[in-house]
């Protein structure tokens, strides 16, 4: 029974495309494109120099990579992972959120304390807004209405208005802010701090803190325990959040602000995403070169993938 | 009832939008310097006063969003000129002083009437005493001890096993003193010199170093590393491949210590490398970097606190709170006991990093970072009690 089963498995996914997690490779211009059922790299795709922040169209039909030392954001066809053509990103580009329009792109120019907003469609820059220094995590809210970006020197959330692309409310975290999400539909904003170790959670309506997250990995000096990218598991109940050298991933109970787990990963764990079903993570360990593969259910790592020189970003894309 | 309303009306509109003005020096005490050999490498005259520029830039974009007016005066004592006049000057133009100038100096600016309550970073000097014996509770120190810089030396020594060690020494007092810091850290970590030698060469080396170095460098015998204590880098460059036994080259030459160089670039550094490049038009060094982290430092303590108080500022920074981001992968602080900050070293040669001290497995049961330079334990310092 078990053995057909299987079989029935091996058949039905064999001829289709399996599902694939893409993984920008920061020092060796190139994506790997992960098949998540073999988990094995099936594809490497050359791209501009230093490709960090990945994201896909709604559809999927495109994917927009930061090749942030090209000074510019490639827009690539995932089927062929031929360029289609460039945008103009301002320069520097690290990290972009793609706007629930499905259309415009935020962009944080690290070196120039700037966020860049770019038209896809028209491939024009619709606006460029002062914010602080080495500005790098970019959220936008789910009803479109406010993008963030945090500045990892200024150590602050910048809140853009949408609307009149400008700011309306700068709010301070703790030292080296790096990634930023909107969960639970938008009420919240979570800010991870890399240098201060902590989560900052922010009520959107009245961008005030009202709770910060600690971590603590046993053995590990807090200094080493850096919360980087961080991604919610299905329904937003909890957050999976890379903790950077200290090699760890916490699980963190979204409504407790707890964390209940450590689960033991590559070498500077960086970012991360999830398959479609939110079963497996897969998040990108810079200094090892690899991708591990987590359980999420059981919360245990179980494999590595090699891929290229200072995995950053990861991007989920379905196939079917 | 009417009057409170307005008072606070007054409170809010204050509030609001108050400018906090943040005014900060820099002063730089030119030295006489001896001649060197080679002409390869100028110091900038700039030197420490642009990380102080590039910091004030990124106080003054975090400042607008916060409505902190931040500015900086540069003052320059040239040789023939009296430092404590032009020290009185940058002291009357702010609270906060970052100070390039010799141990003696800055000891006399620190104890000047008016240095009393202002706060003194020194970004010049490695001079142990001033954090020992001679230190003062005005004065906070960026740039790492000379010890600091040693004892990273020394942890890579036992970390690589080069246990048989000898040393060239160059008569000039830094080297000197660069030399007896050495002694101690190979003392502190279990490692013993075999062998020290006086750089006694009048010759220009640029012709016979070839000739002259393997001589003097046979009677050493087998060893495993050579250091060299040339802080002028006058003679150290021409010892490198020119020895008589084929062994690395570490300290003032070759494999290097000190707070930063051209050659850091991860924990964002590159950021800040290209920032400061684009804006001087050479490579960040590490008085730039000292300069650099005191005016951030001071930034940082101004966002947290809301206050450009003096006694506000050094007691924040000071305390359990403050951390400053300092692109060298880990929160840097300040030492309570003599008022050091506290940060990973570099050891690097001029491609690339080697290595990044406290190495792997050297403990502490503070932060491993104070394994670096004299601890707690050891400190002769009591103006921070």
């Amino acid at each position: 029974m078990l053995r057909t089963s299987l079989l029935a498995l091996t058949l039905a996914s064999a001829p289709a495309f399996a599902d694939e997690i893409w993984v920008s490779n920061e020092k060796d211009d190139t994506i790997s494109v992960i098949d998540i059922e073999t988990l094995e790299v099936v594809r490497t795709i050359d791209v501009g120099e230093r490709p960090r922040g990945i994201t896909f169209s709604k559809d999927y039909s495109v994917l927009y990579v930061c090749a942030s030392d090209s000074d510019t954001v490639q827009v690539i066809d995932p089927n062929t992972g031929k360029i289609l053509h460039e945008l103009p990103s301002g320069e520097d580009p690290e990290q972009f959120v793609l706007h629930p329009d499905d259309r415009h792109l935020y962009i944080a120019n690290e070196d120039d304390a700037i966020t860049t907003v770019v038209d896809t469609q028209t491939r024009k820059v619709v606006a460029q807004i002062d914010v602080g220094i080495e500005p790098e995590g970019m959220a936008v809210s789910p009803d479109g209405k406010i993008a963030i970006t945090t500045s990892e020197t200024t150590n602050m959330a910048h809140w853009i208005d949408t609307e009149k692309q400008e700011l309306f409310a700068n709010t301070l975290v703790d030292s080296r802010p790096r990634h930023a999400e909107f969960i639970k539909d938008g009420a919240e904003l979570w800010v991870s701090a890399e240098i201060g170790g902590t989560i900052s959670v922010f009520d959107v309506e009245t961008q005030t803190e009202k709770a910060k997250i600690d971590f603590e990995v046993d053995g590990v000096h807090p200094d080493r325990v850096q919360p980087v990218g961080f991604e919610l598991t299905a329904g937003d109940t909890h957050a999976f959040v890379a903790l950077g050298p200290s090699n760890h991933v916490a699980v963190v109970n979204a409504e407790t602000y707890e964390v209940e787990d450590y689960i033991l990963v590559g070498r500077r764990v960086w970012h991360m995403d999830f398959n479609t079903d939110r079963t497996l993570a897969f998040t990108t360990n810079g200094v090892s070169g690899d991708v591990t593969v987590i359980d999420v259910a059981k919360r245990k790592a179980i494999k590595s993938i090699k891929v290229g020189r200072f995995p950053w970003g990861a991007a989920y894309r379905p196939t079917n | 009832m009417r009057l409170s309303w307005l008072c606070l009306a007054l409170a809010l509109w204050s509030g609001a939008s108050a400018a906090q003005d943040v005014p900060v020096a820099w002063l730089n005490v030119e030295r006489e310097l001896p001649p060197t050999l080679s002409n390869l490498d100028p110091i900038p005259e700039d030197l420490g006063a642009a990380g102080a520029l590039t910091a004030l830039n990124d106080n003054k974009t975090t400042g607008k969003f916060l409505g902190q007016k931040w500015s900086l005066t540069e003052h320059t004592a040239y040789l023939g000129d009296d430092p404590l006049e032009i020290a009185r000057n940058a002291l009357a133009d702010a609270p906060f002083v970052i100070v390039n100038a010799p141990a003696e100096t800055l000891l006399a600016i620190a104890d000047l009437p008016e240095a009393k309550d202002k706060l003194i970073f020194n970004a010049g000097t490695g001079a142990s005493d001033l954090r020992g014996d001679n230190c003062r509770a005005n004065v906070l120190h960026t740039l790492p001890s000379t010890a600091m810089r040693t004892d990273a030396l020394a942890q890579m020594f036992v970390k690589k096993r080069w246990t048989d060690l000898v040393m060239i020494a160059g008569g000039h007092e830094d080297d000197q003193t660069y030399a007896a810091a050495m002694e101690k850290s190979l003392a502190k970590f279990g490692l013993t010199l075999k062998a020290r030698k006086e750089w006694r060469f009048d010759a220009d080396m640029r012709r016979n170093a070839a000739q002259e170095v393997p001589l003097f460098t046979q009677d050493f015998g087998d060893y495993d590393a050579l250091i060299i204590a040339d802080e002028l880098h006058d003679f150290g460059r021409y010892v490198l491949y020119n020895t008589w036994e084929p062994r690395p080259v570490v300290g003032s030459e070759g494999l290097q210590a000190a707070a930063w160089g051209a050659v850091v670039e991860q924990w964002g550094a590159a950021q800040l490398q290209s920032r400061f490049e684009e804006a001087h038009e050479r490579d960040m060094r590490p008085k730039d970097y000292a300069a650099w982290a005191a005016m951030r430092s001071v930034g940082e303590a101004v966002t947290r606190t809301k206050s450009a108080d003096v006694a506000v500022i050094q007691k924040y920074l000071l305390g359990d709170t403050f951390e400053l981001a300092g692109f060298k992968g880990r929160p840097l602080t300040y030492r309570t006991w003599n008022g050091q900050l506290r940060q990973p070293i570099p050891l690097m040669h001029p491609r690339a990093l080697v290595a990044n001290a406290p190495l792997e497995g050297f403990l502490h049961q503070r932060t491993e970072l104070d394994t670096l330079g004299v601890d707690a334990a050891e400190t002769t310092c009591t103006a921070f009690n």
